[in-house]
């Protein structure tokens, strides 16, 4: 039969079933057709905490929403346009987030009374009218995938298993998407299990002609590539990004790098990738425990390599300590807090940026850290590079600020070419610096007077044996002190050391486009993408508004309080209860705004610009009606239309 | 092998080909010579008259010019206490930590760096309470290093306190009415975590502790040395009966790798009055009057064997209350590979013979591997 070809700008998708139902897999199959194909995109991979919930109950669902597009696109989308559901607690756990119109995929197999029952469903919602504002799809997606695998004479529970290969199949044809990729990852995935290899490529290719064939599905649909700068690119999560980074920045430094680490959601994926990188002098050392592992990163350092330990906020807790002995040794050490939700265990799986204060205070006495922050998953390869450059550069630890979102989301990443990667000096001491001749010595903490650094001699260099540890420096020598106004002296000199940091910062980028906005928004880390969709949507209805975003968030940037105070508003959205906003009123005196959510999921676009729009009303005394996208694109809302 | 200390010497490893434990560490020159001196920091040194640890101290420098590395090779780490001021005092490399946690650090330098060699030196509250985890990890993984563990069964920075070797019903500041707590026996633990090398020494016996010292770093692994040593203010006399001249035959159980295990005033034909035979009934050992045992009965102490039952059957021969026996030498001394050189292993294989002034070529290979795309 002929099919109906439909152009779309962009389209969001979900595919949601149990969370053994290899939903990730679906999802990042997706993404990488689409990524191979020229879309621009970003997703949203949502798994519970548990690694099989009860099967087919709704804390069990997990999903891969999946948002791609013929043009720039900032975040993985407020509403998905498309639910694949492979069970009733996979429909009933998104309905909510489907907006009227939206097409559902259902894989009908497992409607059974059971299943219904466990998913909380009194009748099944396929046969009422409950489910009459969607575009409902009823498809028996594993019967019809045991059927089309029945010559491998699997088991029919492995036959089943490749559903979801079958759906990826389907939605593949129904968005155009390129298959050899898939089917090439598939024959590498299971080249030791024939059999398994063959029924899901089988499952795959049967899945792409059902919709070739039905007419369940009569219209495939269009999505151009995106236009994007020149270059190569790939697709890239924040966790894969950020394990790229720390190699590079042991190639750009010299030094070799060396992971302590203790398995932690969701940061475990930095260890897994950096143990695979042996071969560029990378060890990694899964510690006993989260204070082991940033001890062992410290020693790591002490003996000239850059130590690295990666966590989360719970790790970060306990090895606070350990951080504020970096502060006092002046070692460098980077110190990675893949955000999660809190407080204490909380939702492991779930985004949040509520480490901030912890980052900036969570230690005893004054011991100030530098903070970096990655603002997208492919930012968090350069947010490495730069936390090296802080740490090697001034001898301190550094915390760097992920979330849960930036580890497993991902996005299109323009390769970076490694010649124009800066270029990071150790510059160990080798000779005494301290006195002349015969009477020279080696002194710790006497420092570059440009940075404040002290010098990293490392063992093994003769002459400049010494001592160090977590008891107060005498200025200069090193050795023991309780001078008081010494102490007073050091504690001065060690927050000096990092505010002198911002002298090494670029000027904060304000896009501002005319010039003429009065209200600011500002943000950091992961919420660059919802923050921008926001201000584009804004800015499309036609009103002024500016949007900068902080990478340094401990020092700031020079120029940050004037920047503040230029504008009417200052709107600081984060997903915490105003931490950014604590620090800028406190360092600034500028009320700021804050727009607070902490639902473990990412702000959404149109509820930003409502807020933006709010500000701008209150601030230039006007009405504001903010008109959502023309009709037409196939989308549901229009956050990230180009302005 | 010197064995005229009160409590033998065992330095003699009878273990054939092995990598020493300083193997890989650069030695000084022909011609050179070294001195207690040149390890001697310009630091005063602010420990209470008459605590044990100087004598540590003293035999610690006086030693280390005898393993003929280059000074600025070694490195020193301890956690927090009064024996974890010893780096100040040396002049090598070093690092005075946080508490407990000196041998994770040292896990990341050993690992780091295979030409150091590396030393931590903790206390009972240090290392068994704060830092237990670490220790056993330490001990379990094997890294290259030796760890001091300076044992005065109290808690001496803090003023007092009960630590977790003290007696049970010991009355200190925290514990009026006695401690009901239940102490740990280093050895034990030790054994118990499979470490390679474990040792007992006493701080006031300067050539035993020197004859383990020498073992304890030519060890490759974790080498643990518990020193028994004397808080004269807060503990004062904790070891009186293993160092009084007239109760010490009877206390101290001297271990040396192939000799029999006797001990206790000597009889007229000069062997110890005591000796040590295989429980019959159980998996044990038992200290059995001399007089009552065939000399081929006589338990000949084996400190290499694979199976660390035995020696761990002799730990638990130590008092736990007040100290009035307890085993002196080295417990087991075993060869079993070390972290670190697997650790750096796995790394020179990876690199396959890569040179290092590929990398930035590697480093594009490595990300720009995968699915991609080419915007023109």
């Amino acid at each position: 039969m002929t099919k109906q070809v439909k152009q779309l700008d962009r389209v969001i998708i979900r595919f949601a079933g149990d969370s053994g139902d290899g939903m990730q897999l679906t999802g990042d199959r997706f993404t990488q057709e689409s990524a191979v194909f020229g879309n621009d995109l970003v997703t949203l991979p949502n798994f519970p905490a548990e690694i099989r919930a009860p099967q087919g109950t709704l804390p069990g669902v997990s999903s891969f929403q999946v948002h791609f597009a013929d043009h720039d696109i900032l975040t993985a989308g407020d509403a998905p346009d498309v639910l694949v559901a492979m069970n009733p607690a996979a429909l009933r756990a998104n309905l909510g987030d489907l907006p009227v119109g939206a097409t559902i995929i259902v894989d009908t197999h497992d409607f059974t009374a059971r299943n219904l029952a466990k998913a909380g469903y009194e009748a099944n919602p396929l046969d009422g009218d409950d489910l009459a504002e969607f575009a409902v799809h009823p498809v028996d997606l594993t019967g019809m995938t045991v059927a089309a695998v029945k010559e491998f004479g699997l088991s029919r529970k492995d036959a089943a298993r490749a559903k979801n290969m079958f759906a990826l199949g389907l939605l593949s044809w129904m968005y155009g998407r390129p298959t050899e990729s898939t089917i090439t990852f598939l024959e590498r995935r299971f080249a030791k299990v024939p059999d398994i290899r063959d029924a899901n490529v089988t499952a795959f290719k049967a899945g792409w002609n059902f919709g070739e064939t039905t007419e369940t599905f009569i219209v495939r649909y269009e999505i151009k590539p995106a236009p994007m700068a020149a270059g190569t690119y790939r697709n890239i999560t924040g966790n894969l990004a950020l394990a790229y980074g720390l190699v590079a920045g042991g190639v750009q430094s010299g030094l070799q790098v060396f992971l302590g680490s203790y398995p932690i959601t969701p940061a475990s994926d930095i260890l897994h990738e950096l143990s695979k990188h042996k071969s560029f002098g990378v060890t990694t050392f899964q510690a006993e425990d989260e204070i082991a592992g940033v001890g062992a990163a410290i020693g790591a350092s002490f003996a000239g390599h850059l130590g690295v330990t990666t966590t989360s906020g719970p790790g970060i807790a306990l090895k606070s300590e350990a951080i504020g002995l970096a502060v006092m040794t002046e070692l460098p050490l980077l110190v990675i807090d893949v955000q999660r939700g809190g407080p204490s265990t909380g939702l492991p799986t779930k985004t949040e940026q509520a480490d901030l204060l912890q980052a900036m205070f969570g230690r005893n006495g004054e011991a100030p850290v530098p903070i970096v922050a990655p603002r997208s998953p492919g930012d968090c390869f350069d947010a490495a590079l730069e936390a090296a450059r802080i740490a090697i550069t001034y001898r301190t630890p550094v915390m760097l600020l992920s979330d849960g979102y930036l580890a497993n989301g991902s996005e299109p990443w323009r390769i970076p070419e490694v010649s124009e990667l800066p270029a990071i000096d150790p510059a160990f001491a080798t000779v005494p610096n301290h006195g002349d001749g015969d009477e020279a010595e080696f002194w710790p903490y006497e420092r570059d007077a440009e940075t404040l650094a002290r010098p990293w001699a490392i063992p093994g260099t003769p002459g400049l044996e010494h001592r160090i540890g977590g008891l107060e420096k005498g200025d200069g020598h090193g050795n023991i002190s309780y001078d008081p106004a010494n102490h007073d002296y050091m504690v001065r000199t060690r927050q000096a050391k990092v505010d002198r940091i911002a002298a090494s910062l670029p000027p904060l980028e304000v896009d501002d486009p005319d010039g003429a906005a009065k209200v600011l928004v500002l943000g950091w880390g992961s919420t660059y993408g919802p923050i921008g969709a926001g201000v584009r949507r804004v800015r499309k209805a036609g009103y002024q508004v500016a949007q900068a975003h902080l990478r340094h968030l401990n020092p700031f940037p020079q120029d940050l309080g004037e920047i503040l105070r230029r504008y009417d508003r200052v709107l600081v959205p984060e997903m915490n209860l105003g931490q950014l906003s604590l620090l800028l009123r406190a360092k600034y005196l500028v009320d700021v705004v804050g727009y607070n959510e902490v639902r473990g999921l990412p702000l959404k676009a149109a509820v930003l610009a409502d807020v933006i729009g709010g500000l701008v009303a209150e601030a230039e005394g006007i009405e504001v009606d903010l008109v959502t996208s023309p009709a037409g694109t196939g989308t549901t809302d229009g956050e990230d239309d180009i302005a | 092998m010197s064995t005229d200390s009160a409590t033998g010497s065992a330095t003699d490893l009878g273990l054939p080909g092995l990598r020493t434990g300083t193997e890989g560490v650069p030695t000084i020159g022909e011609g050179e010579t070294q001195t207690g001196k040149d390890f001697t920091s310009d630091q005063e040194v602010r420990w209470c008259p008459g605590c044990g640890d100087y004598a540590v101290l003293k035999a610690v420098q006086s030693f280390l010019p005898d393993l003929g590395l280059r000074r600025e090779n070694i490195v020193f780490v301890s956690g927090i206490g009064c024996s974890s001021r010893f780096p100040y005092y040396l002049d090598t490399y070093g690092m005075h930590s946080i508490h407990g946690r000196a041998p994770s650090i040292a896990t990341g330098i050993a690992t780091a760096r295979e030409d150091l060699s590396v030393w931590v030196v903790t206390g009972d509250g240090d290392a068994l309470s704060i830092g237990g985890n670490h220790l056993i990890h330490a001990l379990r993984r094997n890294v290259n290093m030796t760890i001091l563990l300076f044992n005065n069964r109290i808690y001496g920075l803090t003023k007092g306190q009960y630590s977790p070797t003290s007696e049970t019903g010991k009355v200190t500041k925290s514990t009026p009415m006695g401690s009901v707590d239940h102490p740990f026996n280093p050895v034990s633990l030790a054994l118990g975590a499979e470490a390679s090398f474990v040792a007992r020494t006493i701080d006031s016996d300067r050539k035993h502790l020197t004859s383990v010292l020498a073992a304890a770093a030519a060890h490759r692994g974790t080498s643990l040395v518990e020193i028994y040593q004397n808080c004269p203010i807060f503990n004062d006399g904790a070891f009186d009966a293993i160092k009084n001249p007239d109760t010490k035959a009877d206390a101290i159980i001297p271990l040396v790798h192939g000799e029999p295990i006797r001990f206790g005033t000597p009889l007229e034909s000069g062997l110890g009055s005591k000796a040590l035979v295989r429980d019959p009934a159980g998996s044990g050992v038992l200290v059995v009057d001399s007089a009552d045992v065939d000399e081929a009965d006589v338990l000949v102490h084996d400190a290499h064997h694979p199976d660390p039952s035995t020696a761990f059957a002799i730990s638990r021969l130590t008092d736990s209350g007040y100290l009035n026996q307890s085993p002196i030498g080295i417990f087991r001394q075993v060869e079993r590979a070390t972290y670190d050189d697997q650790a750096r292993a796995q790394i020179t294989t990876a690199r396959g013979g890569a040179a290092d002034d590929d990398q930035q070529s590697r480093l594009a290979a490595l990300i720009g591997a995968g699915d991609t795309w080419t915007v023109v």
